[in-house]
């Protein structure tokens, strides 16, 4: 088994260097580049990318956070420097195409940057997924999941915010388990507790964490696995499972991560 | 002759009324900070589908199917409405008769509607009275919200009594007097047989009673209405045309920073040239520094919940409440309108939205999942007025709560929410194998 191949990621400087531009920026976010398990995620989308033979290149130290929750804090000073340090940066490179496994800098990138003179083609992993299904160019997905229950939790800045709740339902579809969904999906989805900045201060007083009200939604399917398709509800659920003692039997998955396993990458 | 003069009379008290108390809510909304409104098309498109269409209230499609079936029944009955006054201006009978096959539709619509209506309204009550729905229950709904949810329903019920009195009254007068009918009516038609005993003259009188009853009914509702959180009647439809037609994960760009923000990026750069010293204030603190669309939306909002019922801050017992934040903004506004009217935009009663209305423990327990804008049946957006008192909070206080303040810092300084350094952003690149 020692035909293991190193995959090399392109960074966007160095493809420029050798005068080439690639098709597509896989902007990797704050999130995907430092948060332990995202990068899990980050790793299975770069695989499927190599997989699929995408010309793209991530921007490295030269990306810098989106300033999503920057400005869902309010703190609107910060998020607009953010915004147009990274359009200038992007616009320079002459960047066309994104993909982005962050529903928060999807919906950044696509709805707020163009106020700042950053106008992009935005997709979210989930469609970029969803296109190449379709295109047939992910096909021969194993049965590795064809006894498990998937269920699957809505972002809401993929869903709510940005209407899209088909896309990664649909690969999920296409691959081989049995899916499911919770009582709030879709645009009534509730949310993993962690958006506005939530992620990173105290909860206020109340009588419960969003987060534990949500993973016991998802319990309650009877799933055993949660698959997710963003960075900060996948902590959420993923605290949320530790915090049932259900970890062991039930697992959180990106999509991107259960779409490389069924590919065997 | 008599009758007509008492009919103008109060006709021109009705319309003097309700002109005073819509004067009062021009003036507050010169206080409130300007907006423009673009994408005529799809806004009218927009109101199509969300006001006329109903389709956001069908998300609840029991409740939804009743209150569409009020809705379309209103738009019917208010044309029978409108020939009410031409007749008291006039002394005319059902005027709108002359046109024929088409008012005989119009009116058993509207007669069947009537009836429609009040089972509607009687469902609607008893759930109020005596139903536990959690959803109209919360800190905000003090005793008066109650009262003022029921006296709303109570006026719709009656009015409808009164509209299918008047219609069964009139069929019964005018066969009696062996007129002809105008109009169609399948319900009161109905009804008329279980009154057939009375005499000419009682019918007659009846009828009178019930058309007054039933027009100086709309008089008062009418102007009942924009004391009430019942103003939605009026407001619901204009105001679901001007709401936020954007995504609802984009937030509104504050132009007023955007200026400083170019200028510390690139000082040298010449960002217009006009000499405003005048620094402007950022955010949202008191009701006047909401938008014009924000104070259209707490106006609209018929404090029915569904956003509060969603949230998932709410939910879990915090104490945030998007429909508190809509009613506190319109009560805020009552309170100190009167004050920015007389006193103009200094005028300060020592009092303000932020901290004696909303506290600062409510605005940082919203997670901006937007489930309360998605939820509202009139487009009414939660999280921009929470948003901006935020930024109040932190670009005007520097009160953010502390992980918030540590995540500024850690974006300002090395580009991400927590303290990597941007040369570690590949650290992830390392060791990706292709399984075979």
């Amino acid at each position: 088994m020692e035909n293991k191949i190193k995959i090399e990621v392109p960074v966007m400087a160095d493809v420029f260097a050798g005068g080439r531009k690639p098709e597509w920026l896989f902007w990797v976010g704050s999130a995907g580049a430092f948060d332990d398990r995202y990068k899990k995620v980050t790793r299975a989308f770069v695989k499927l990318l190599t997989y699929l033979e995408i010309d793209y290149a991530v921007l490295g130290s030269e990306e810098s956070d989106s300033g999503d929750v920057a400005r869902r804090a309010g703190n609107e000073m910060l998020f607009q420097m953010q915004a147009m340090t990274n359009s200038e940066v992007m616009n320079a490179y002459g960047i066309k195409k994104i993909v982005t496994c962050c529903p928060h800098d999807f919906n950044t990138l696509k709805n707020e940057y163009p106020d700042f003179g950053g106008y992009y083609e935005v997709w979210h992993h989930s469609q970029f997924l969803d296109k190449m299904i379709d295109e047939g160019k992910l096909n021969h997905v194993s049965n590795i999941f064809e006894k498990n229950t998937i269920v699957f939790h809505d972002p809401c800045y993929l869903g709510r915010a940005n209407k899209e709740y088909d896309a990664p339902r649909s690969v999920l579809d296409h691959i081989p388990s049995v899916i499911i969904e919770m009582p709030r999906n879709r645009s009534f989805g509730l949310c993993c507790g962690a958006g506005g900045g939530q992620m990173f201060k105290e909860a206020e007083k109340g009588n419960k964490e969003v987060f534990i009200e949500r993973t016991e939604e998802a319990l309650a399917t009877g799933a055993d696995i949660i698959a997710t398709a963003c960075p900060f509800c996948m902590v959420m659920m993923t605290d949320g499972l530790k915090y049932k003692n259900r970890e062991d039997d039930v697992k959180n998955y990106d999509i991107a991560e259960l779409l490389c396993m069924g590919l065997g990458l | 002759m008599a009758k007509q003069l008492i009919f103008i009379t109060a006709l021109l008290v009705t319309l003097a009324v309700f002109a005073f108390t819509m004067r009062k809510y021009l003036l507050y909304f010169r206080f409130t900070k300007s907006l423009k409104l673009d994408r005529f098309s799809q806004r009218f498109y927009e109101t199509f589908n969300v006001a006329i269409a109903q389709t956001k209230i069908f998300r609840q499609p029991v409740m939804g199917f009743l209150h569409a079936m009020v809705f379309w029944g209103f738009i019917v009955i208010l044309i029978g409405s409108i020939e009410m006054v031409i007749d008291g201006i006039f002394r005319t009978e059902r005027v709108f008769g002359l046109a024929g096959i088409a008012y005989d539709i119009v009116i058993a619509t509207g007669d069947i509607f009537a009836l429609i209506i009040a089972f509607a309204i009687l469902v609607f009550l008893f759930r109020r009275l005596f139903m536990h729905v959690k959803r109209f229950y919360g800190t905000e709904m003090k005793p008066v919200s109650k009262a003022d949810a029921n006296m709303a329903l109570s006026f719709i019920l009656l009015l409808m009594l009164t509209l299918l009195g008047m219609n069964t009254f009139y069929y019964l007068d005018a066969q009696l007097a062996g007129h002809e009918i105008a109009g169609v009516y399948p319900v009161s038609q109905f009804i008329a047989g279980l009154f057939g005993q009375l005499t000419q003259n009682q019918v007659h009188i009846l009828h009178e009673i019930n058309w007054w009853g039933h027009i100086l009914l709309i008089f008062a509702f009418a102007n009942v209405l924009p004391y009430s959180k019942h103003f939605h009647v009026f407001m619901s439809v204009p105001n679901v045309f001007v709401s936020r037609i954007d995504p609802l994960g984009k937030i509104e760009t504050m132009e007023s920073i955007k200026k400083e923000v170019m200028l510390m990026l690139n000082p040298s750069a010449s960002v217009g040239n006009d000499n405003q010293s005048e620094i402007p204030k950022f955010g949202v603190s008191d009701a006047n520094d909401v938008s014009w669309v924000n104070y259209m939306n707490a106006l609209s909002c018929t404090e029915c919940g569904r956003c509060t019922a969603v949230c998932p801050a709410n939910i879990t017992g915090k104490l945030l409440s998007p429909r508190k934040i809509m009613m506190d903004v319109r009560a805020r506004m009552k309170e100190k309108g009167p004050g920015l009217v007389k006193e103009g935009i200094g005028f300060s009663d020592g009092r303000s939205l932020l901290g004696d209305y909303i506290s600062e423990e409510e605005l940082w327990a919203c997670t901006m999942c937007n489930a309360c804008a998605q939820e509202c049946p009139v487009n009414i957006n939660q999280p921009s007025i929470i948003l901006d008192m935020r930024r109040y909070l932190v670009l005007e206080k520097s009160s953010a709560p502390a992980g918030l303040n540590t995540v500024f810092t850690n974006i300002e300084n090395n580009g991400a929410p927590w303290q990597f350094s941007p040369q570690d952003r590949l650290n992830w690149t390392e060791e990706i194998f292709m399984n075979g």
